[in-house]
């Protein structure tokens, strides 16, 4: 492989990794806010040890987030050096916003609430919850203004040899970040809402603080309904936009070869995406117009005439991604988001039923589902990101050009395997931590872990930090 | 060019910030194995809980300061921020790696009782406070001694490059300084046995310190440009620099715990002010060619862009300052190991 494949893996690993913590930490960080405002306004105690039982596991989440963060950030100039040069005058400035908006807001009211119970009144460590969670949001929002400029450049001028920066506000009011920041938090919310219905299921089948995770399972489900429908309805508006502006990446996500008219949607195909050697495909006539055009008679582009036209533009080239890869990853993506949706649904059925504790078998479903949404999220960063090629930014530089000329492939493969084995590791150290804090549930757990007392921290240190 | 003068003036800032804060919380990672030894070792890891609690509120926080001086750094000068990026390569990922086993040790190390475990996570703390200071120290002494870099702003050494006898100087006086410093601070939010043991501690390193100090001003004057720069005196910044963390000593013997660590907090700060005004209007200097040199002008982002992040700076610099000192306020008080406990 050479130095650009490795960079390119590299950012991969590091960046889907990276994310597998942020949409949880973008929901949960919400919904932790939103229990410890019902303890505040109601003064139960079942809301007090609710929090701090969720809490714990964003602790370890966030964590976890943070780390893995601080190499994005550094990774743009390690290996990414030539397109850090093209594109800072604009690409760091979102990223400068970020640190100083977003990063400081979000460590340093977590640190206080974390350390902070016994210090604050109950109202001010609410408000703290509160800032730690508007720092997670804004910080999504910051870095998606940064990813929007690589996916629809606007508001610069070539210039000196680079991109530079000609209106901070088209940059901000990129129209990708229109349809791309609410479909991204969205689904941190779904992914957190199934996250917390997933644990309290497992509690609730064990007849274990039933009150507590039925409460807990409610708030989710009403979170989760709300976020998958709205993640959908607005991923929608992201394909037409698509359509509009990366048309191949459109045609790739349909291994549409030839130009449709009226397109038709193919909702599975077996054989060779790259070959067009269909062995078996159901498609659906007119349905690739209702998701383009929201109408039923008009013409998608296919990748054959799309690569003569980009080589009309911009010379000889490759300009057609990876199709099998686009393919799969925007069906398993948009399929996953329809079972969640569903799944949202009948959680809220459950919910105004009051059949939560009798319906053990549908409960199940629901542990299962935990990890479903994490493969929806990934597989919507490969679509948006792998459907880019061949640009590093979308029309001006390319991949090639974009990678550092000074580091070695030997160093960033080092680096790769090196990071691959750490990133390992600490999977498996999270997953432990995880495990173990959701099976012991919330009498094991207070933010205050007092080991005085015996092995797990106890019920009655929970009830310490609750009296201040 | 007002606006890449504070520019340099502000990354300055921001490096100064995140030395002087993170700055202790490594000497405290560093000290950790040291302060912390008892025979009874449930006792020791009480011991160990105290410290890493005394920073727990802050360190993520101070962390940032890097992330935004890096962040900075791409924005108003993104040619440093990439020359200086590849260039240093295999150091920044050490960086990055002992700095992600240390994040999550902090919160990971006491949520589990088995002491291997735990050991595992206090290594991952020490080795995440030593090897950074050693590691910036190496990178910031580089900066300004010089390092080949081409015509085309593209750093043509090694990494065997960074460590020339200077920068591995610099290095161990930066680890030194913190250990310093992080004494200090346990000195003033702890009480009882630790605090006896770290203010032993800073009696004995105090005096390293100010000779460690001393020789790296020196070697300061044969290793860069700084006579050419500054004369032959040095002027009152290194000197004050140096002076402050010789007063310390003063008032470490008299107990003054508060006095102590803001001395050396001083001392750390004009340090780095010195260095920034050798480097100055340089921001990396080329060993091949002074012409090479990227500098506050041929690294810089547009005047448009500066303006933009100039206003954005002015208005949430001051905002993230008073909110982190409202967050050191709240945890004024001293932890004992009789304390309720996070970590």
């Amino acid at each position: 492989m050479d130095a650009v494949a490795l960079g390119r893996l590299q950012f991969a690993i590091t960046t889907v990794y990276h994310f597998f913590f942020v949409p949880l930490t973008l929901g949960l960080s919400v919904l932790v806010a939103l229990m410890e405002t019902l303890y505040v306004r109601s003064g139960k105690e079942v809301y007090l040890r609710m929090t701090k039982f969720w809490g714990k596991l964003f602790l370890i989440n966030f964590a976890m987030g943070v780390v893995t963060g601080i190499v994005q950030e550094f990774q743009f100039g390690m290996n990414w050096s030539e397109y850090s040069r093209f594109v800072g005058d604009i690409f760091g400035a979102p990223l400068a916003i970020e640190a100083l908006m977003a990063f400081f807001l979000e460590s340093t009211f977590l640190g206080v609430w974390v350390f902070g119970w016994d210090k604050l009144s109950k109202g001010t460590h609410a408000a703290v919850m509160w800032l730690v969670a508007i720092g997670t949001n804004v910080s999504a929002l910051w870095i998606l203004i940064a990813n929007s400029f690589m996916q629809e450049p606007v508001g610069y001028v070539l210039q000196n040899g680079r991109a530079e920066m000609t209106n901070f506000f088209n940059v901000i009011l990129n129209p990708n970040i229109m349809v791309m920041f609410p479909h991204t938090v969205l689904a941190g919310f779904a992914t957190a809402a199934f996250f917390v219905m997933g644990v309290s299921a497992y509690h609730i089948i064990r007849k274990n603080e039933v009150d507590l995770f039925k409460r807990s399972f409610q708030i989710a489900a009403v979170m989760a309904l709300g976020a998958s429908i709205l993640v959908a309805v607005n991923g929608h508006a992201q394909a037409q936009h698509m359509v509009a502006t990366q048309p191949m990446k459109m045609a790739a996500a349909e291994a549409l070869w030839e130009t449709e008219s009226p397109a038709s949607f193919s909702l599975l195909t077996i054989g060779d995406l790259s070959q067009r050697s269909e062995v078996f495909s159901i498609r659906l006539p007119y349905v690739l117009c209702l998701i383009a055009y929201n109408h039923l008679d008009c013409e998608v582009q296919g990748i054959y005439d799309l690569q003569a036209q980009f080589e009309k533009q911009f010379g000889p080239g490759n300009f057609i991604p990876p199709v099998a890869v686009i393919y799969w990853s925007f069906r398993v993506m948009v399929g996953i988001g329809f079972l969640m949706i569903a799944m949202a649904f009948w959680a809220l059925f459950m919910v105004m039923g009051d059949l939560l504790e009798t319906r053990k078998r549908a409960l199940r479903f629901f542990v299962w589902m935990i990890p479903i949404p994490y493969l929806a999220n990934t597989s919507g960063w490969i679509l948006t990101e792998v459907g880019r090629f061949p640009w590093v930014v979308y029309g001006l530089m390319q991949l090639e050009a974009g990678i550092s000329n000074t580091v070695p492939a030997g160093q960033v493969l080092t680096t790769l395997i090196l990071y691959t084995l750490v990133y390992g590791a600490l999977m498996a150290a999270t997953i432990y931590l995880f495990v173990k804090f959701i099976k012991a549930g919330p009498a094991a757990v207070s933010l205050g872990s007092d080991p005085s007392a015996d092995g797990m921290p106890s019920l009655v240190a929970a009830h310490a930090g609750a009296q201040d | 060019m007002t606006l890449n003068i504070l520019w340099f003036i502000l990354i300055a800032v921001l490096y100064i910030g995140f030395f002087v804060l993170e700055g202790f919380d490594f000497g405290v990672g560093i000290l950790l194995p040291f302060l912390s030894k008892d025979k009874d070792p449930e006792k020791q890891d009480r011991k160990r809980r105290v410290m890493i609690n005394t920073i727990g509120p802050h360190w993520d926080g101070n962390e940032v300061w890097l992330l935004t001086a890096g962040g900075a750094t791409f924005a108003a000068f993104p040619e440093w921020y990439a020359t200086l990026f590849s260039g240093f390569y295999l150091a920044l990922f050490l960086l990055l790696l002992v700095l992600i086993g240390r994040g999550v040790a902090f919160e990971f190390r006491s949520k589990d009782l088995n002491p291997r475990w735990r050991s595992f996570w206090d290594w991952a703390i020490f080795v995440g406070s030593l090897v950074p200071p050693l590691l910036l120290g190496v990178a910031f002494a580089n900066l300004v001694r010089g390092v080949p870099i081409d015509a085309d702003m593209n750093y043509v050494g090694g990494f065997f490059n960074l460590l020339n006898p200077y920068a591995l100087l610099a290095g161990i006086s930066t680890v030194i300084t913190f250990t310093l410093y992080g004494a200090t601070f346990i000195t003033l939010k702890t009480d009882g046995e630790l605090r006896e043991k770290a203010h032993s501690v800073t009696g004995k390193l105090w005096i390293v310190t100010v000779v460690v100090l001393v020789a790296l001003l020196i070697a300061t004057y044969f290793a860069t440009d700084a006579l050419a720069k500054l004369g032959v005196n040095p002027g009152v910044i290194p000197i004050v620099g140096v002076a402050a963390t010789l007063i310390a000593g003063y008032f470490i013997r008299k107990r003054q715990e508060g006095w102590a660590f803001l001395l050396t907090a001083i001392g750390i700060a004009f340090a780095l002010i010195s260095f920034f005004l050798i480097l100055f209007p340089r921001v990396m200097i080329s060993s091949l060619n002074p012409e090479y040199s990227l500098t506050i002008i041929n690294a810089a982002s547009t005047p448009y862009t500066l303006t933009v992040m100039t206003i954005v700076a002015l208005i949430f610099v001051p905002i993230v300052l008073a909110y982190q000192a409202w967050s050191y306020w709240v945890f004024r008080k001293r932890l004992t190991t009789e304390s309720r406990l996070e970590y």
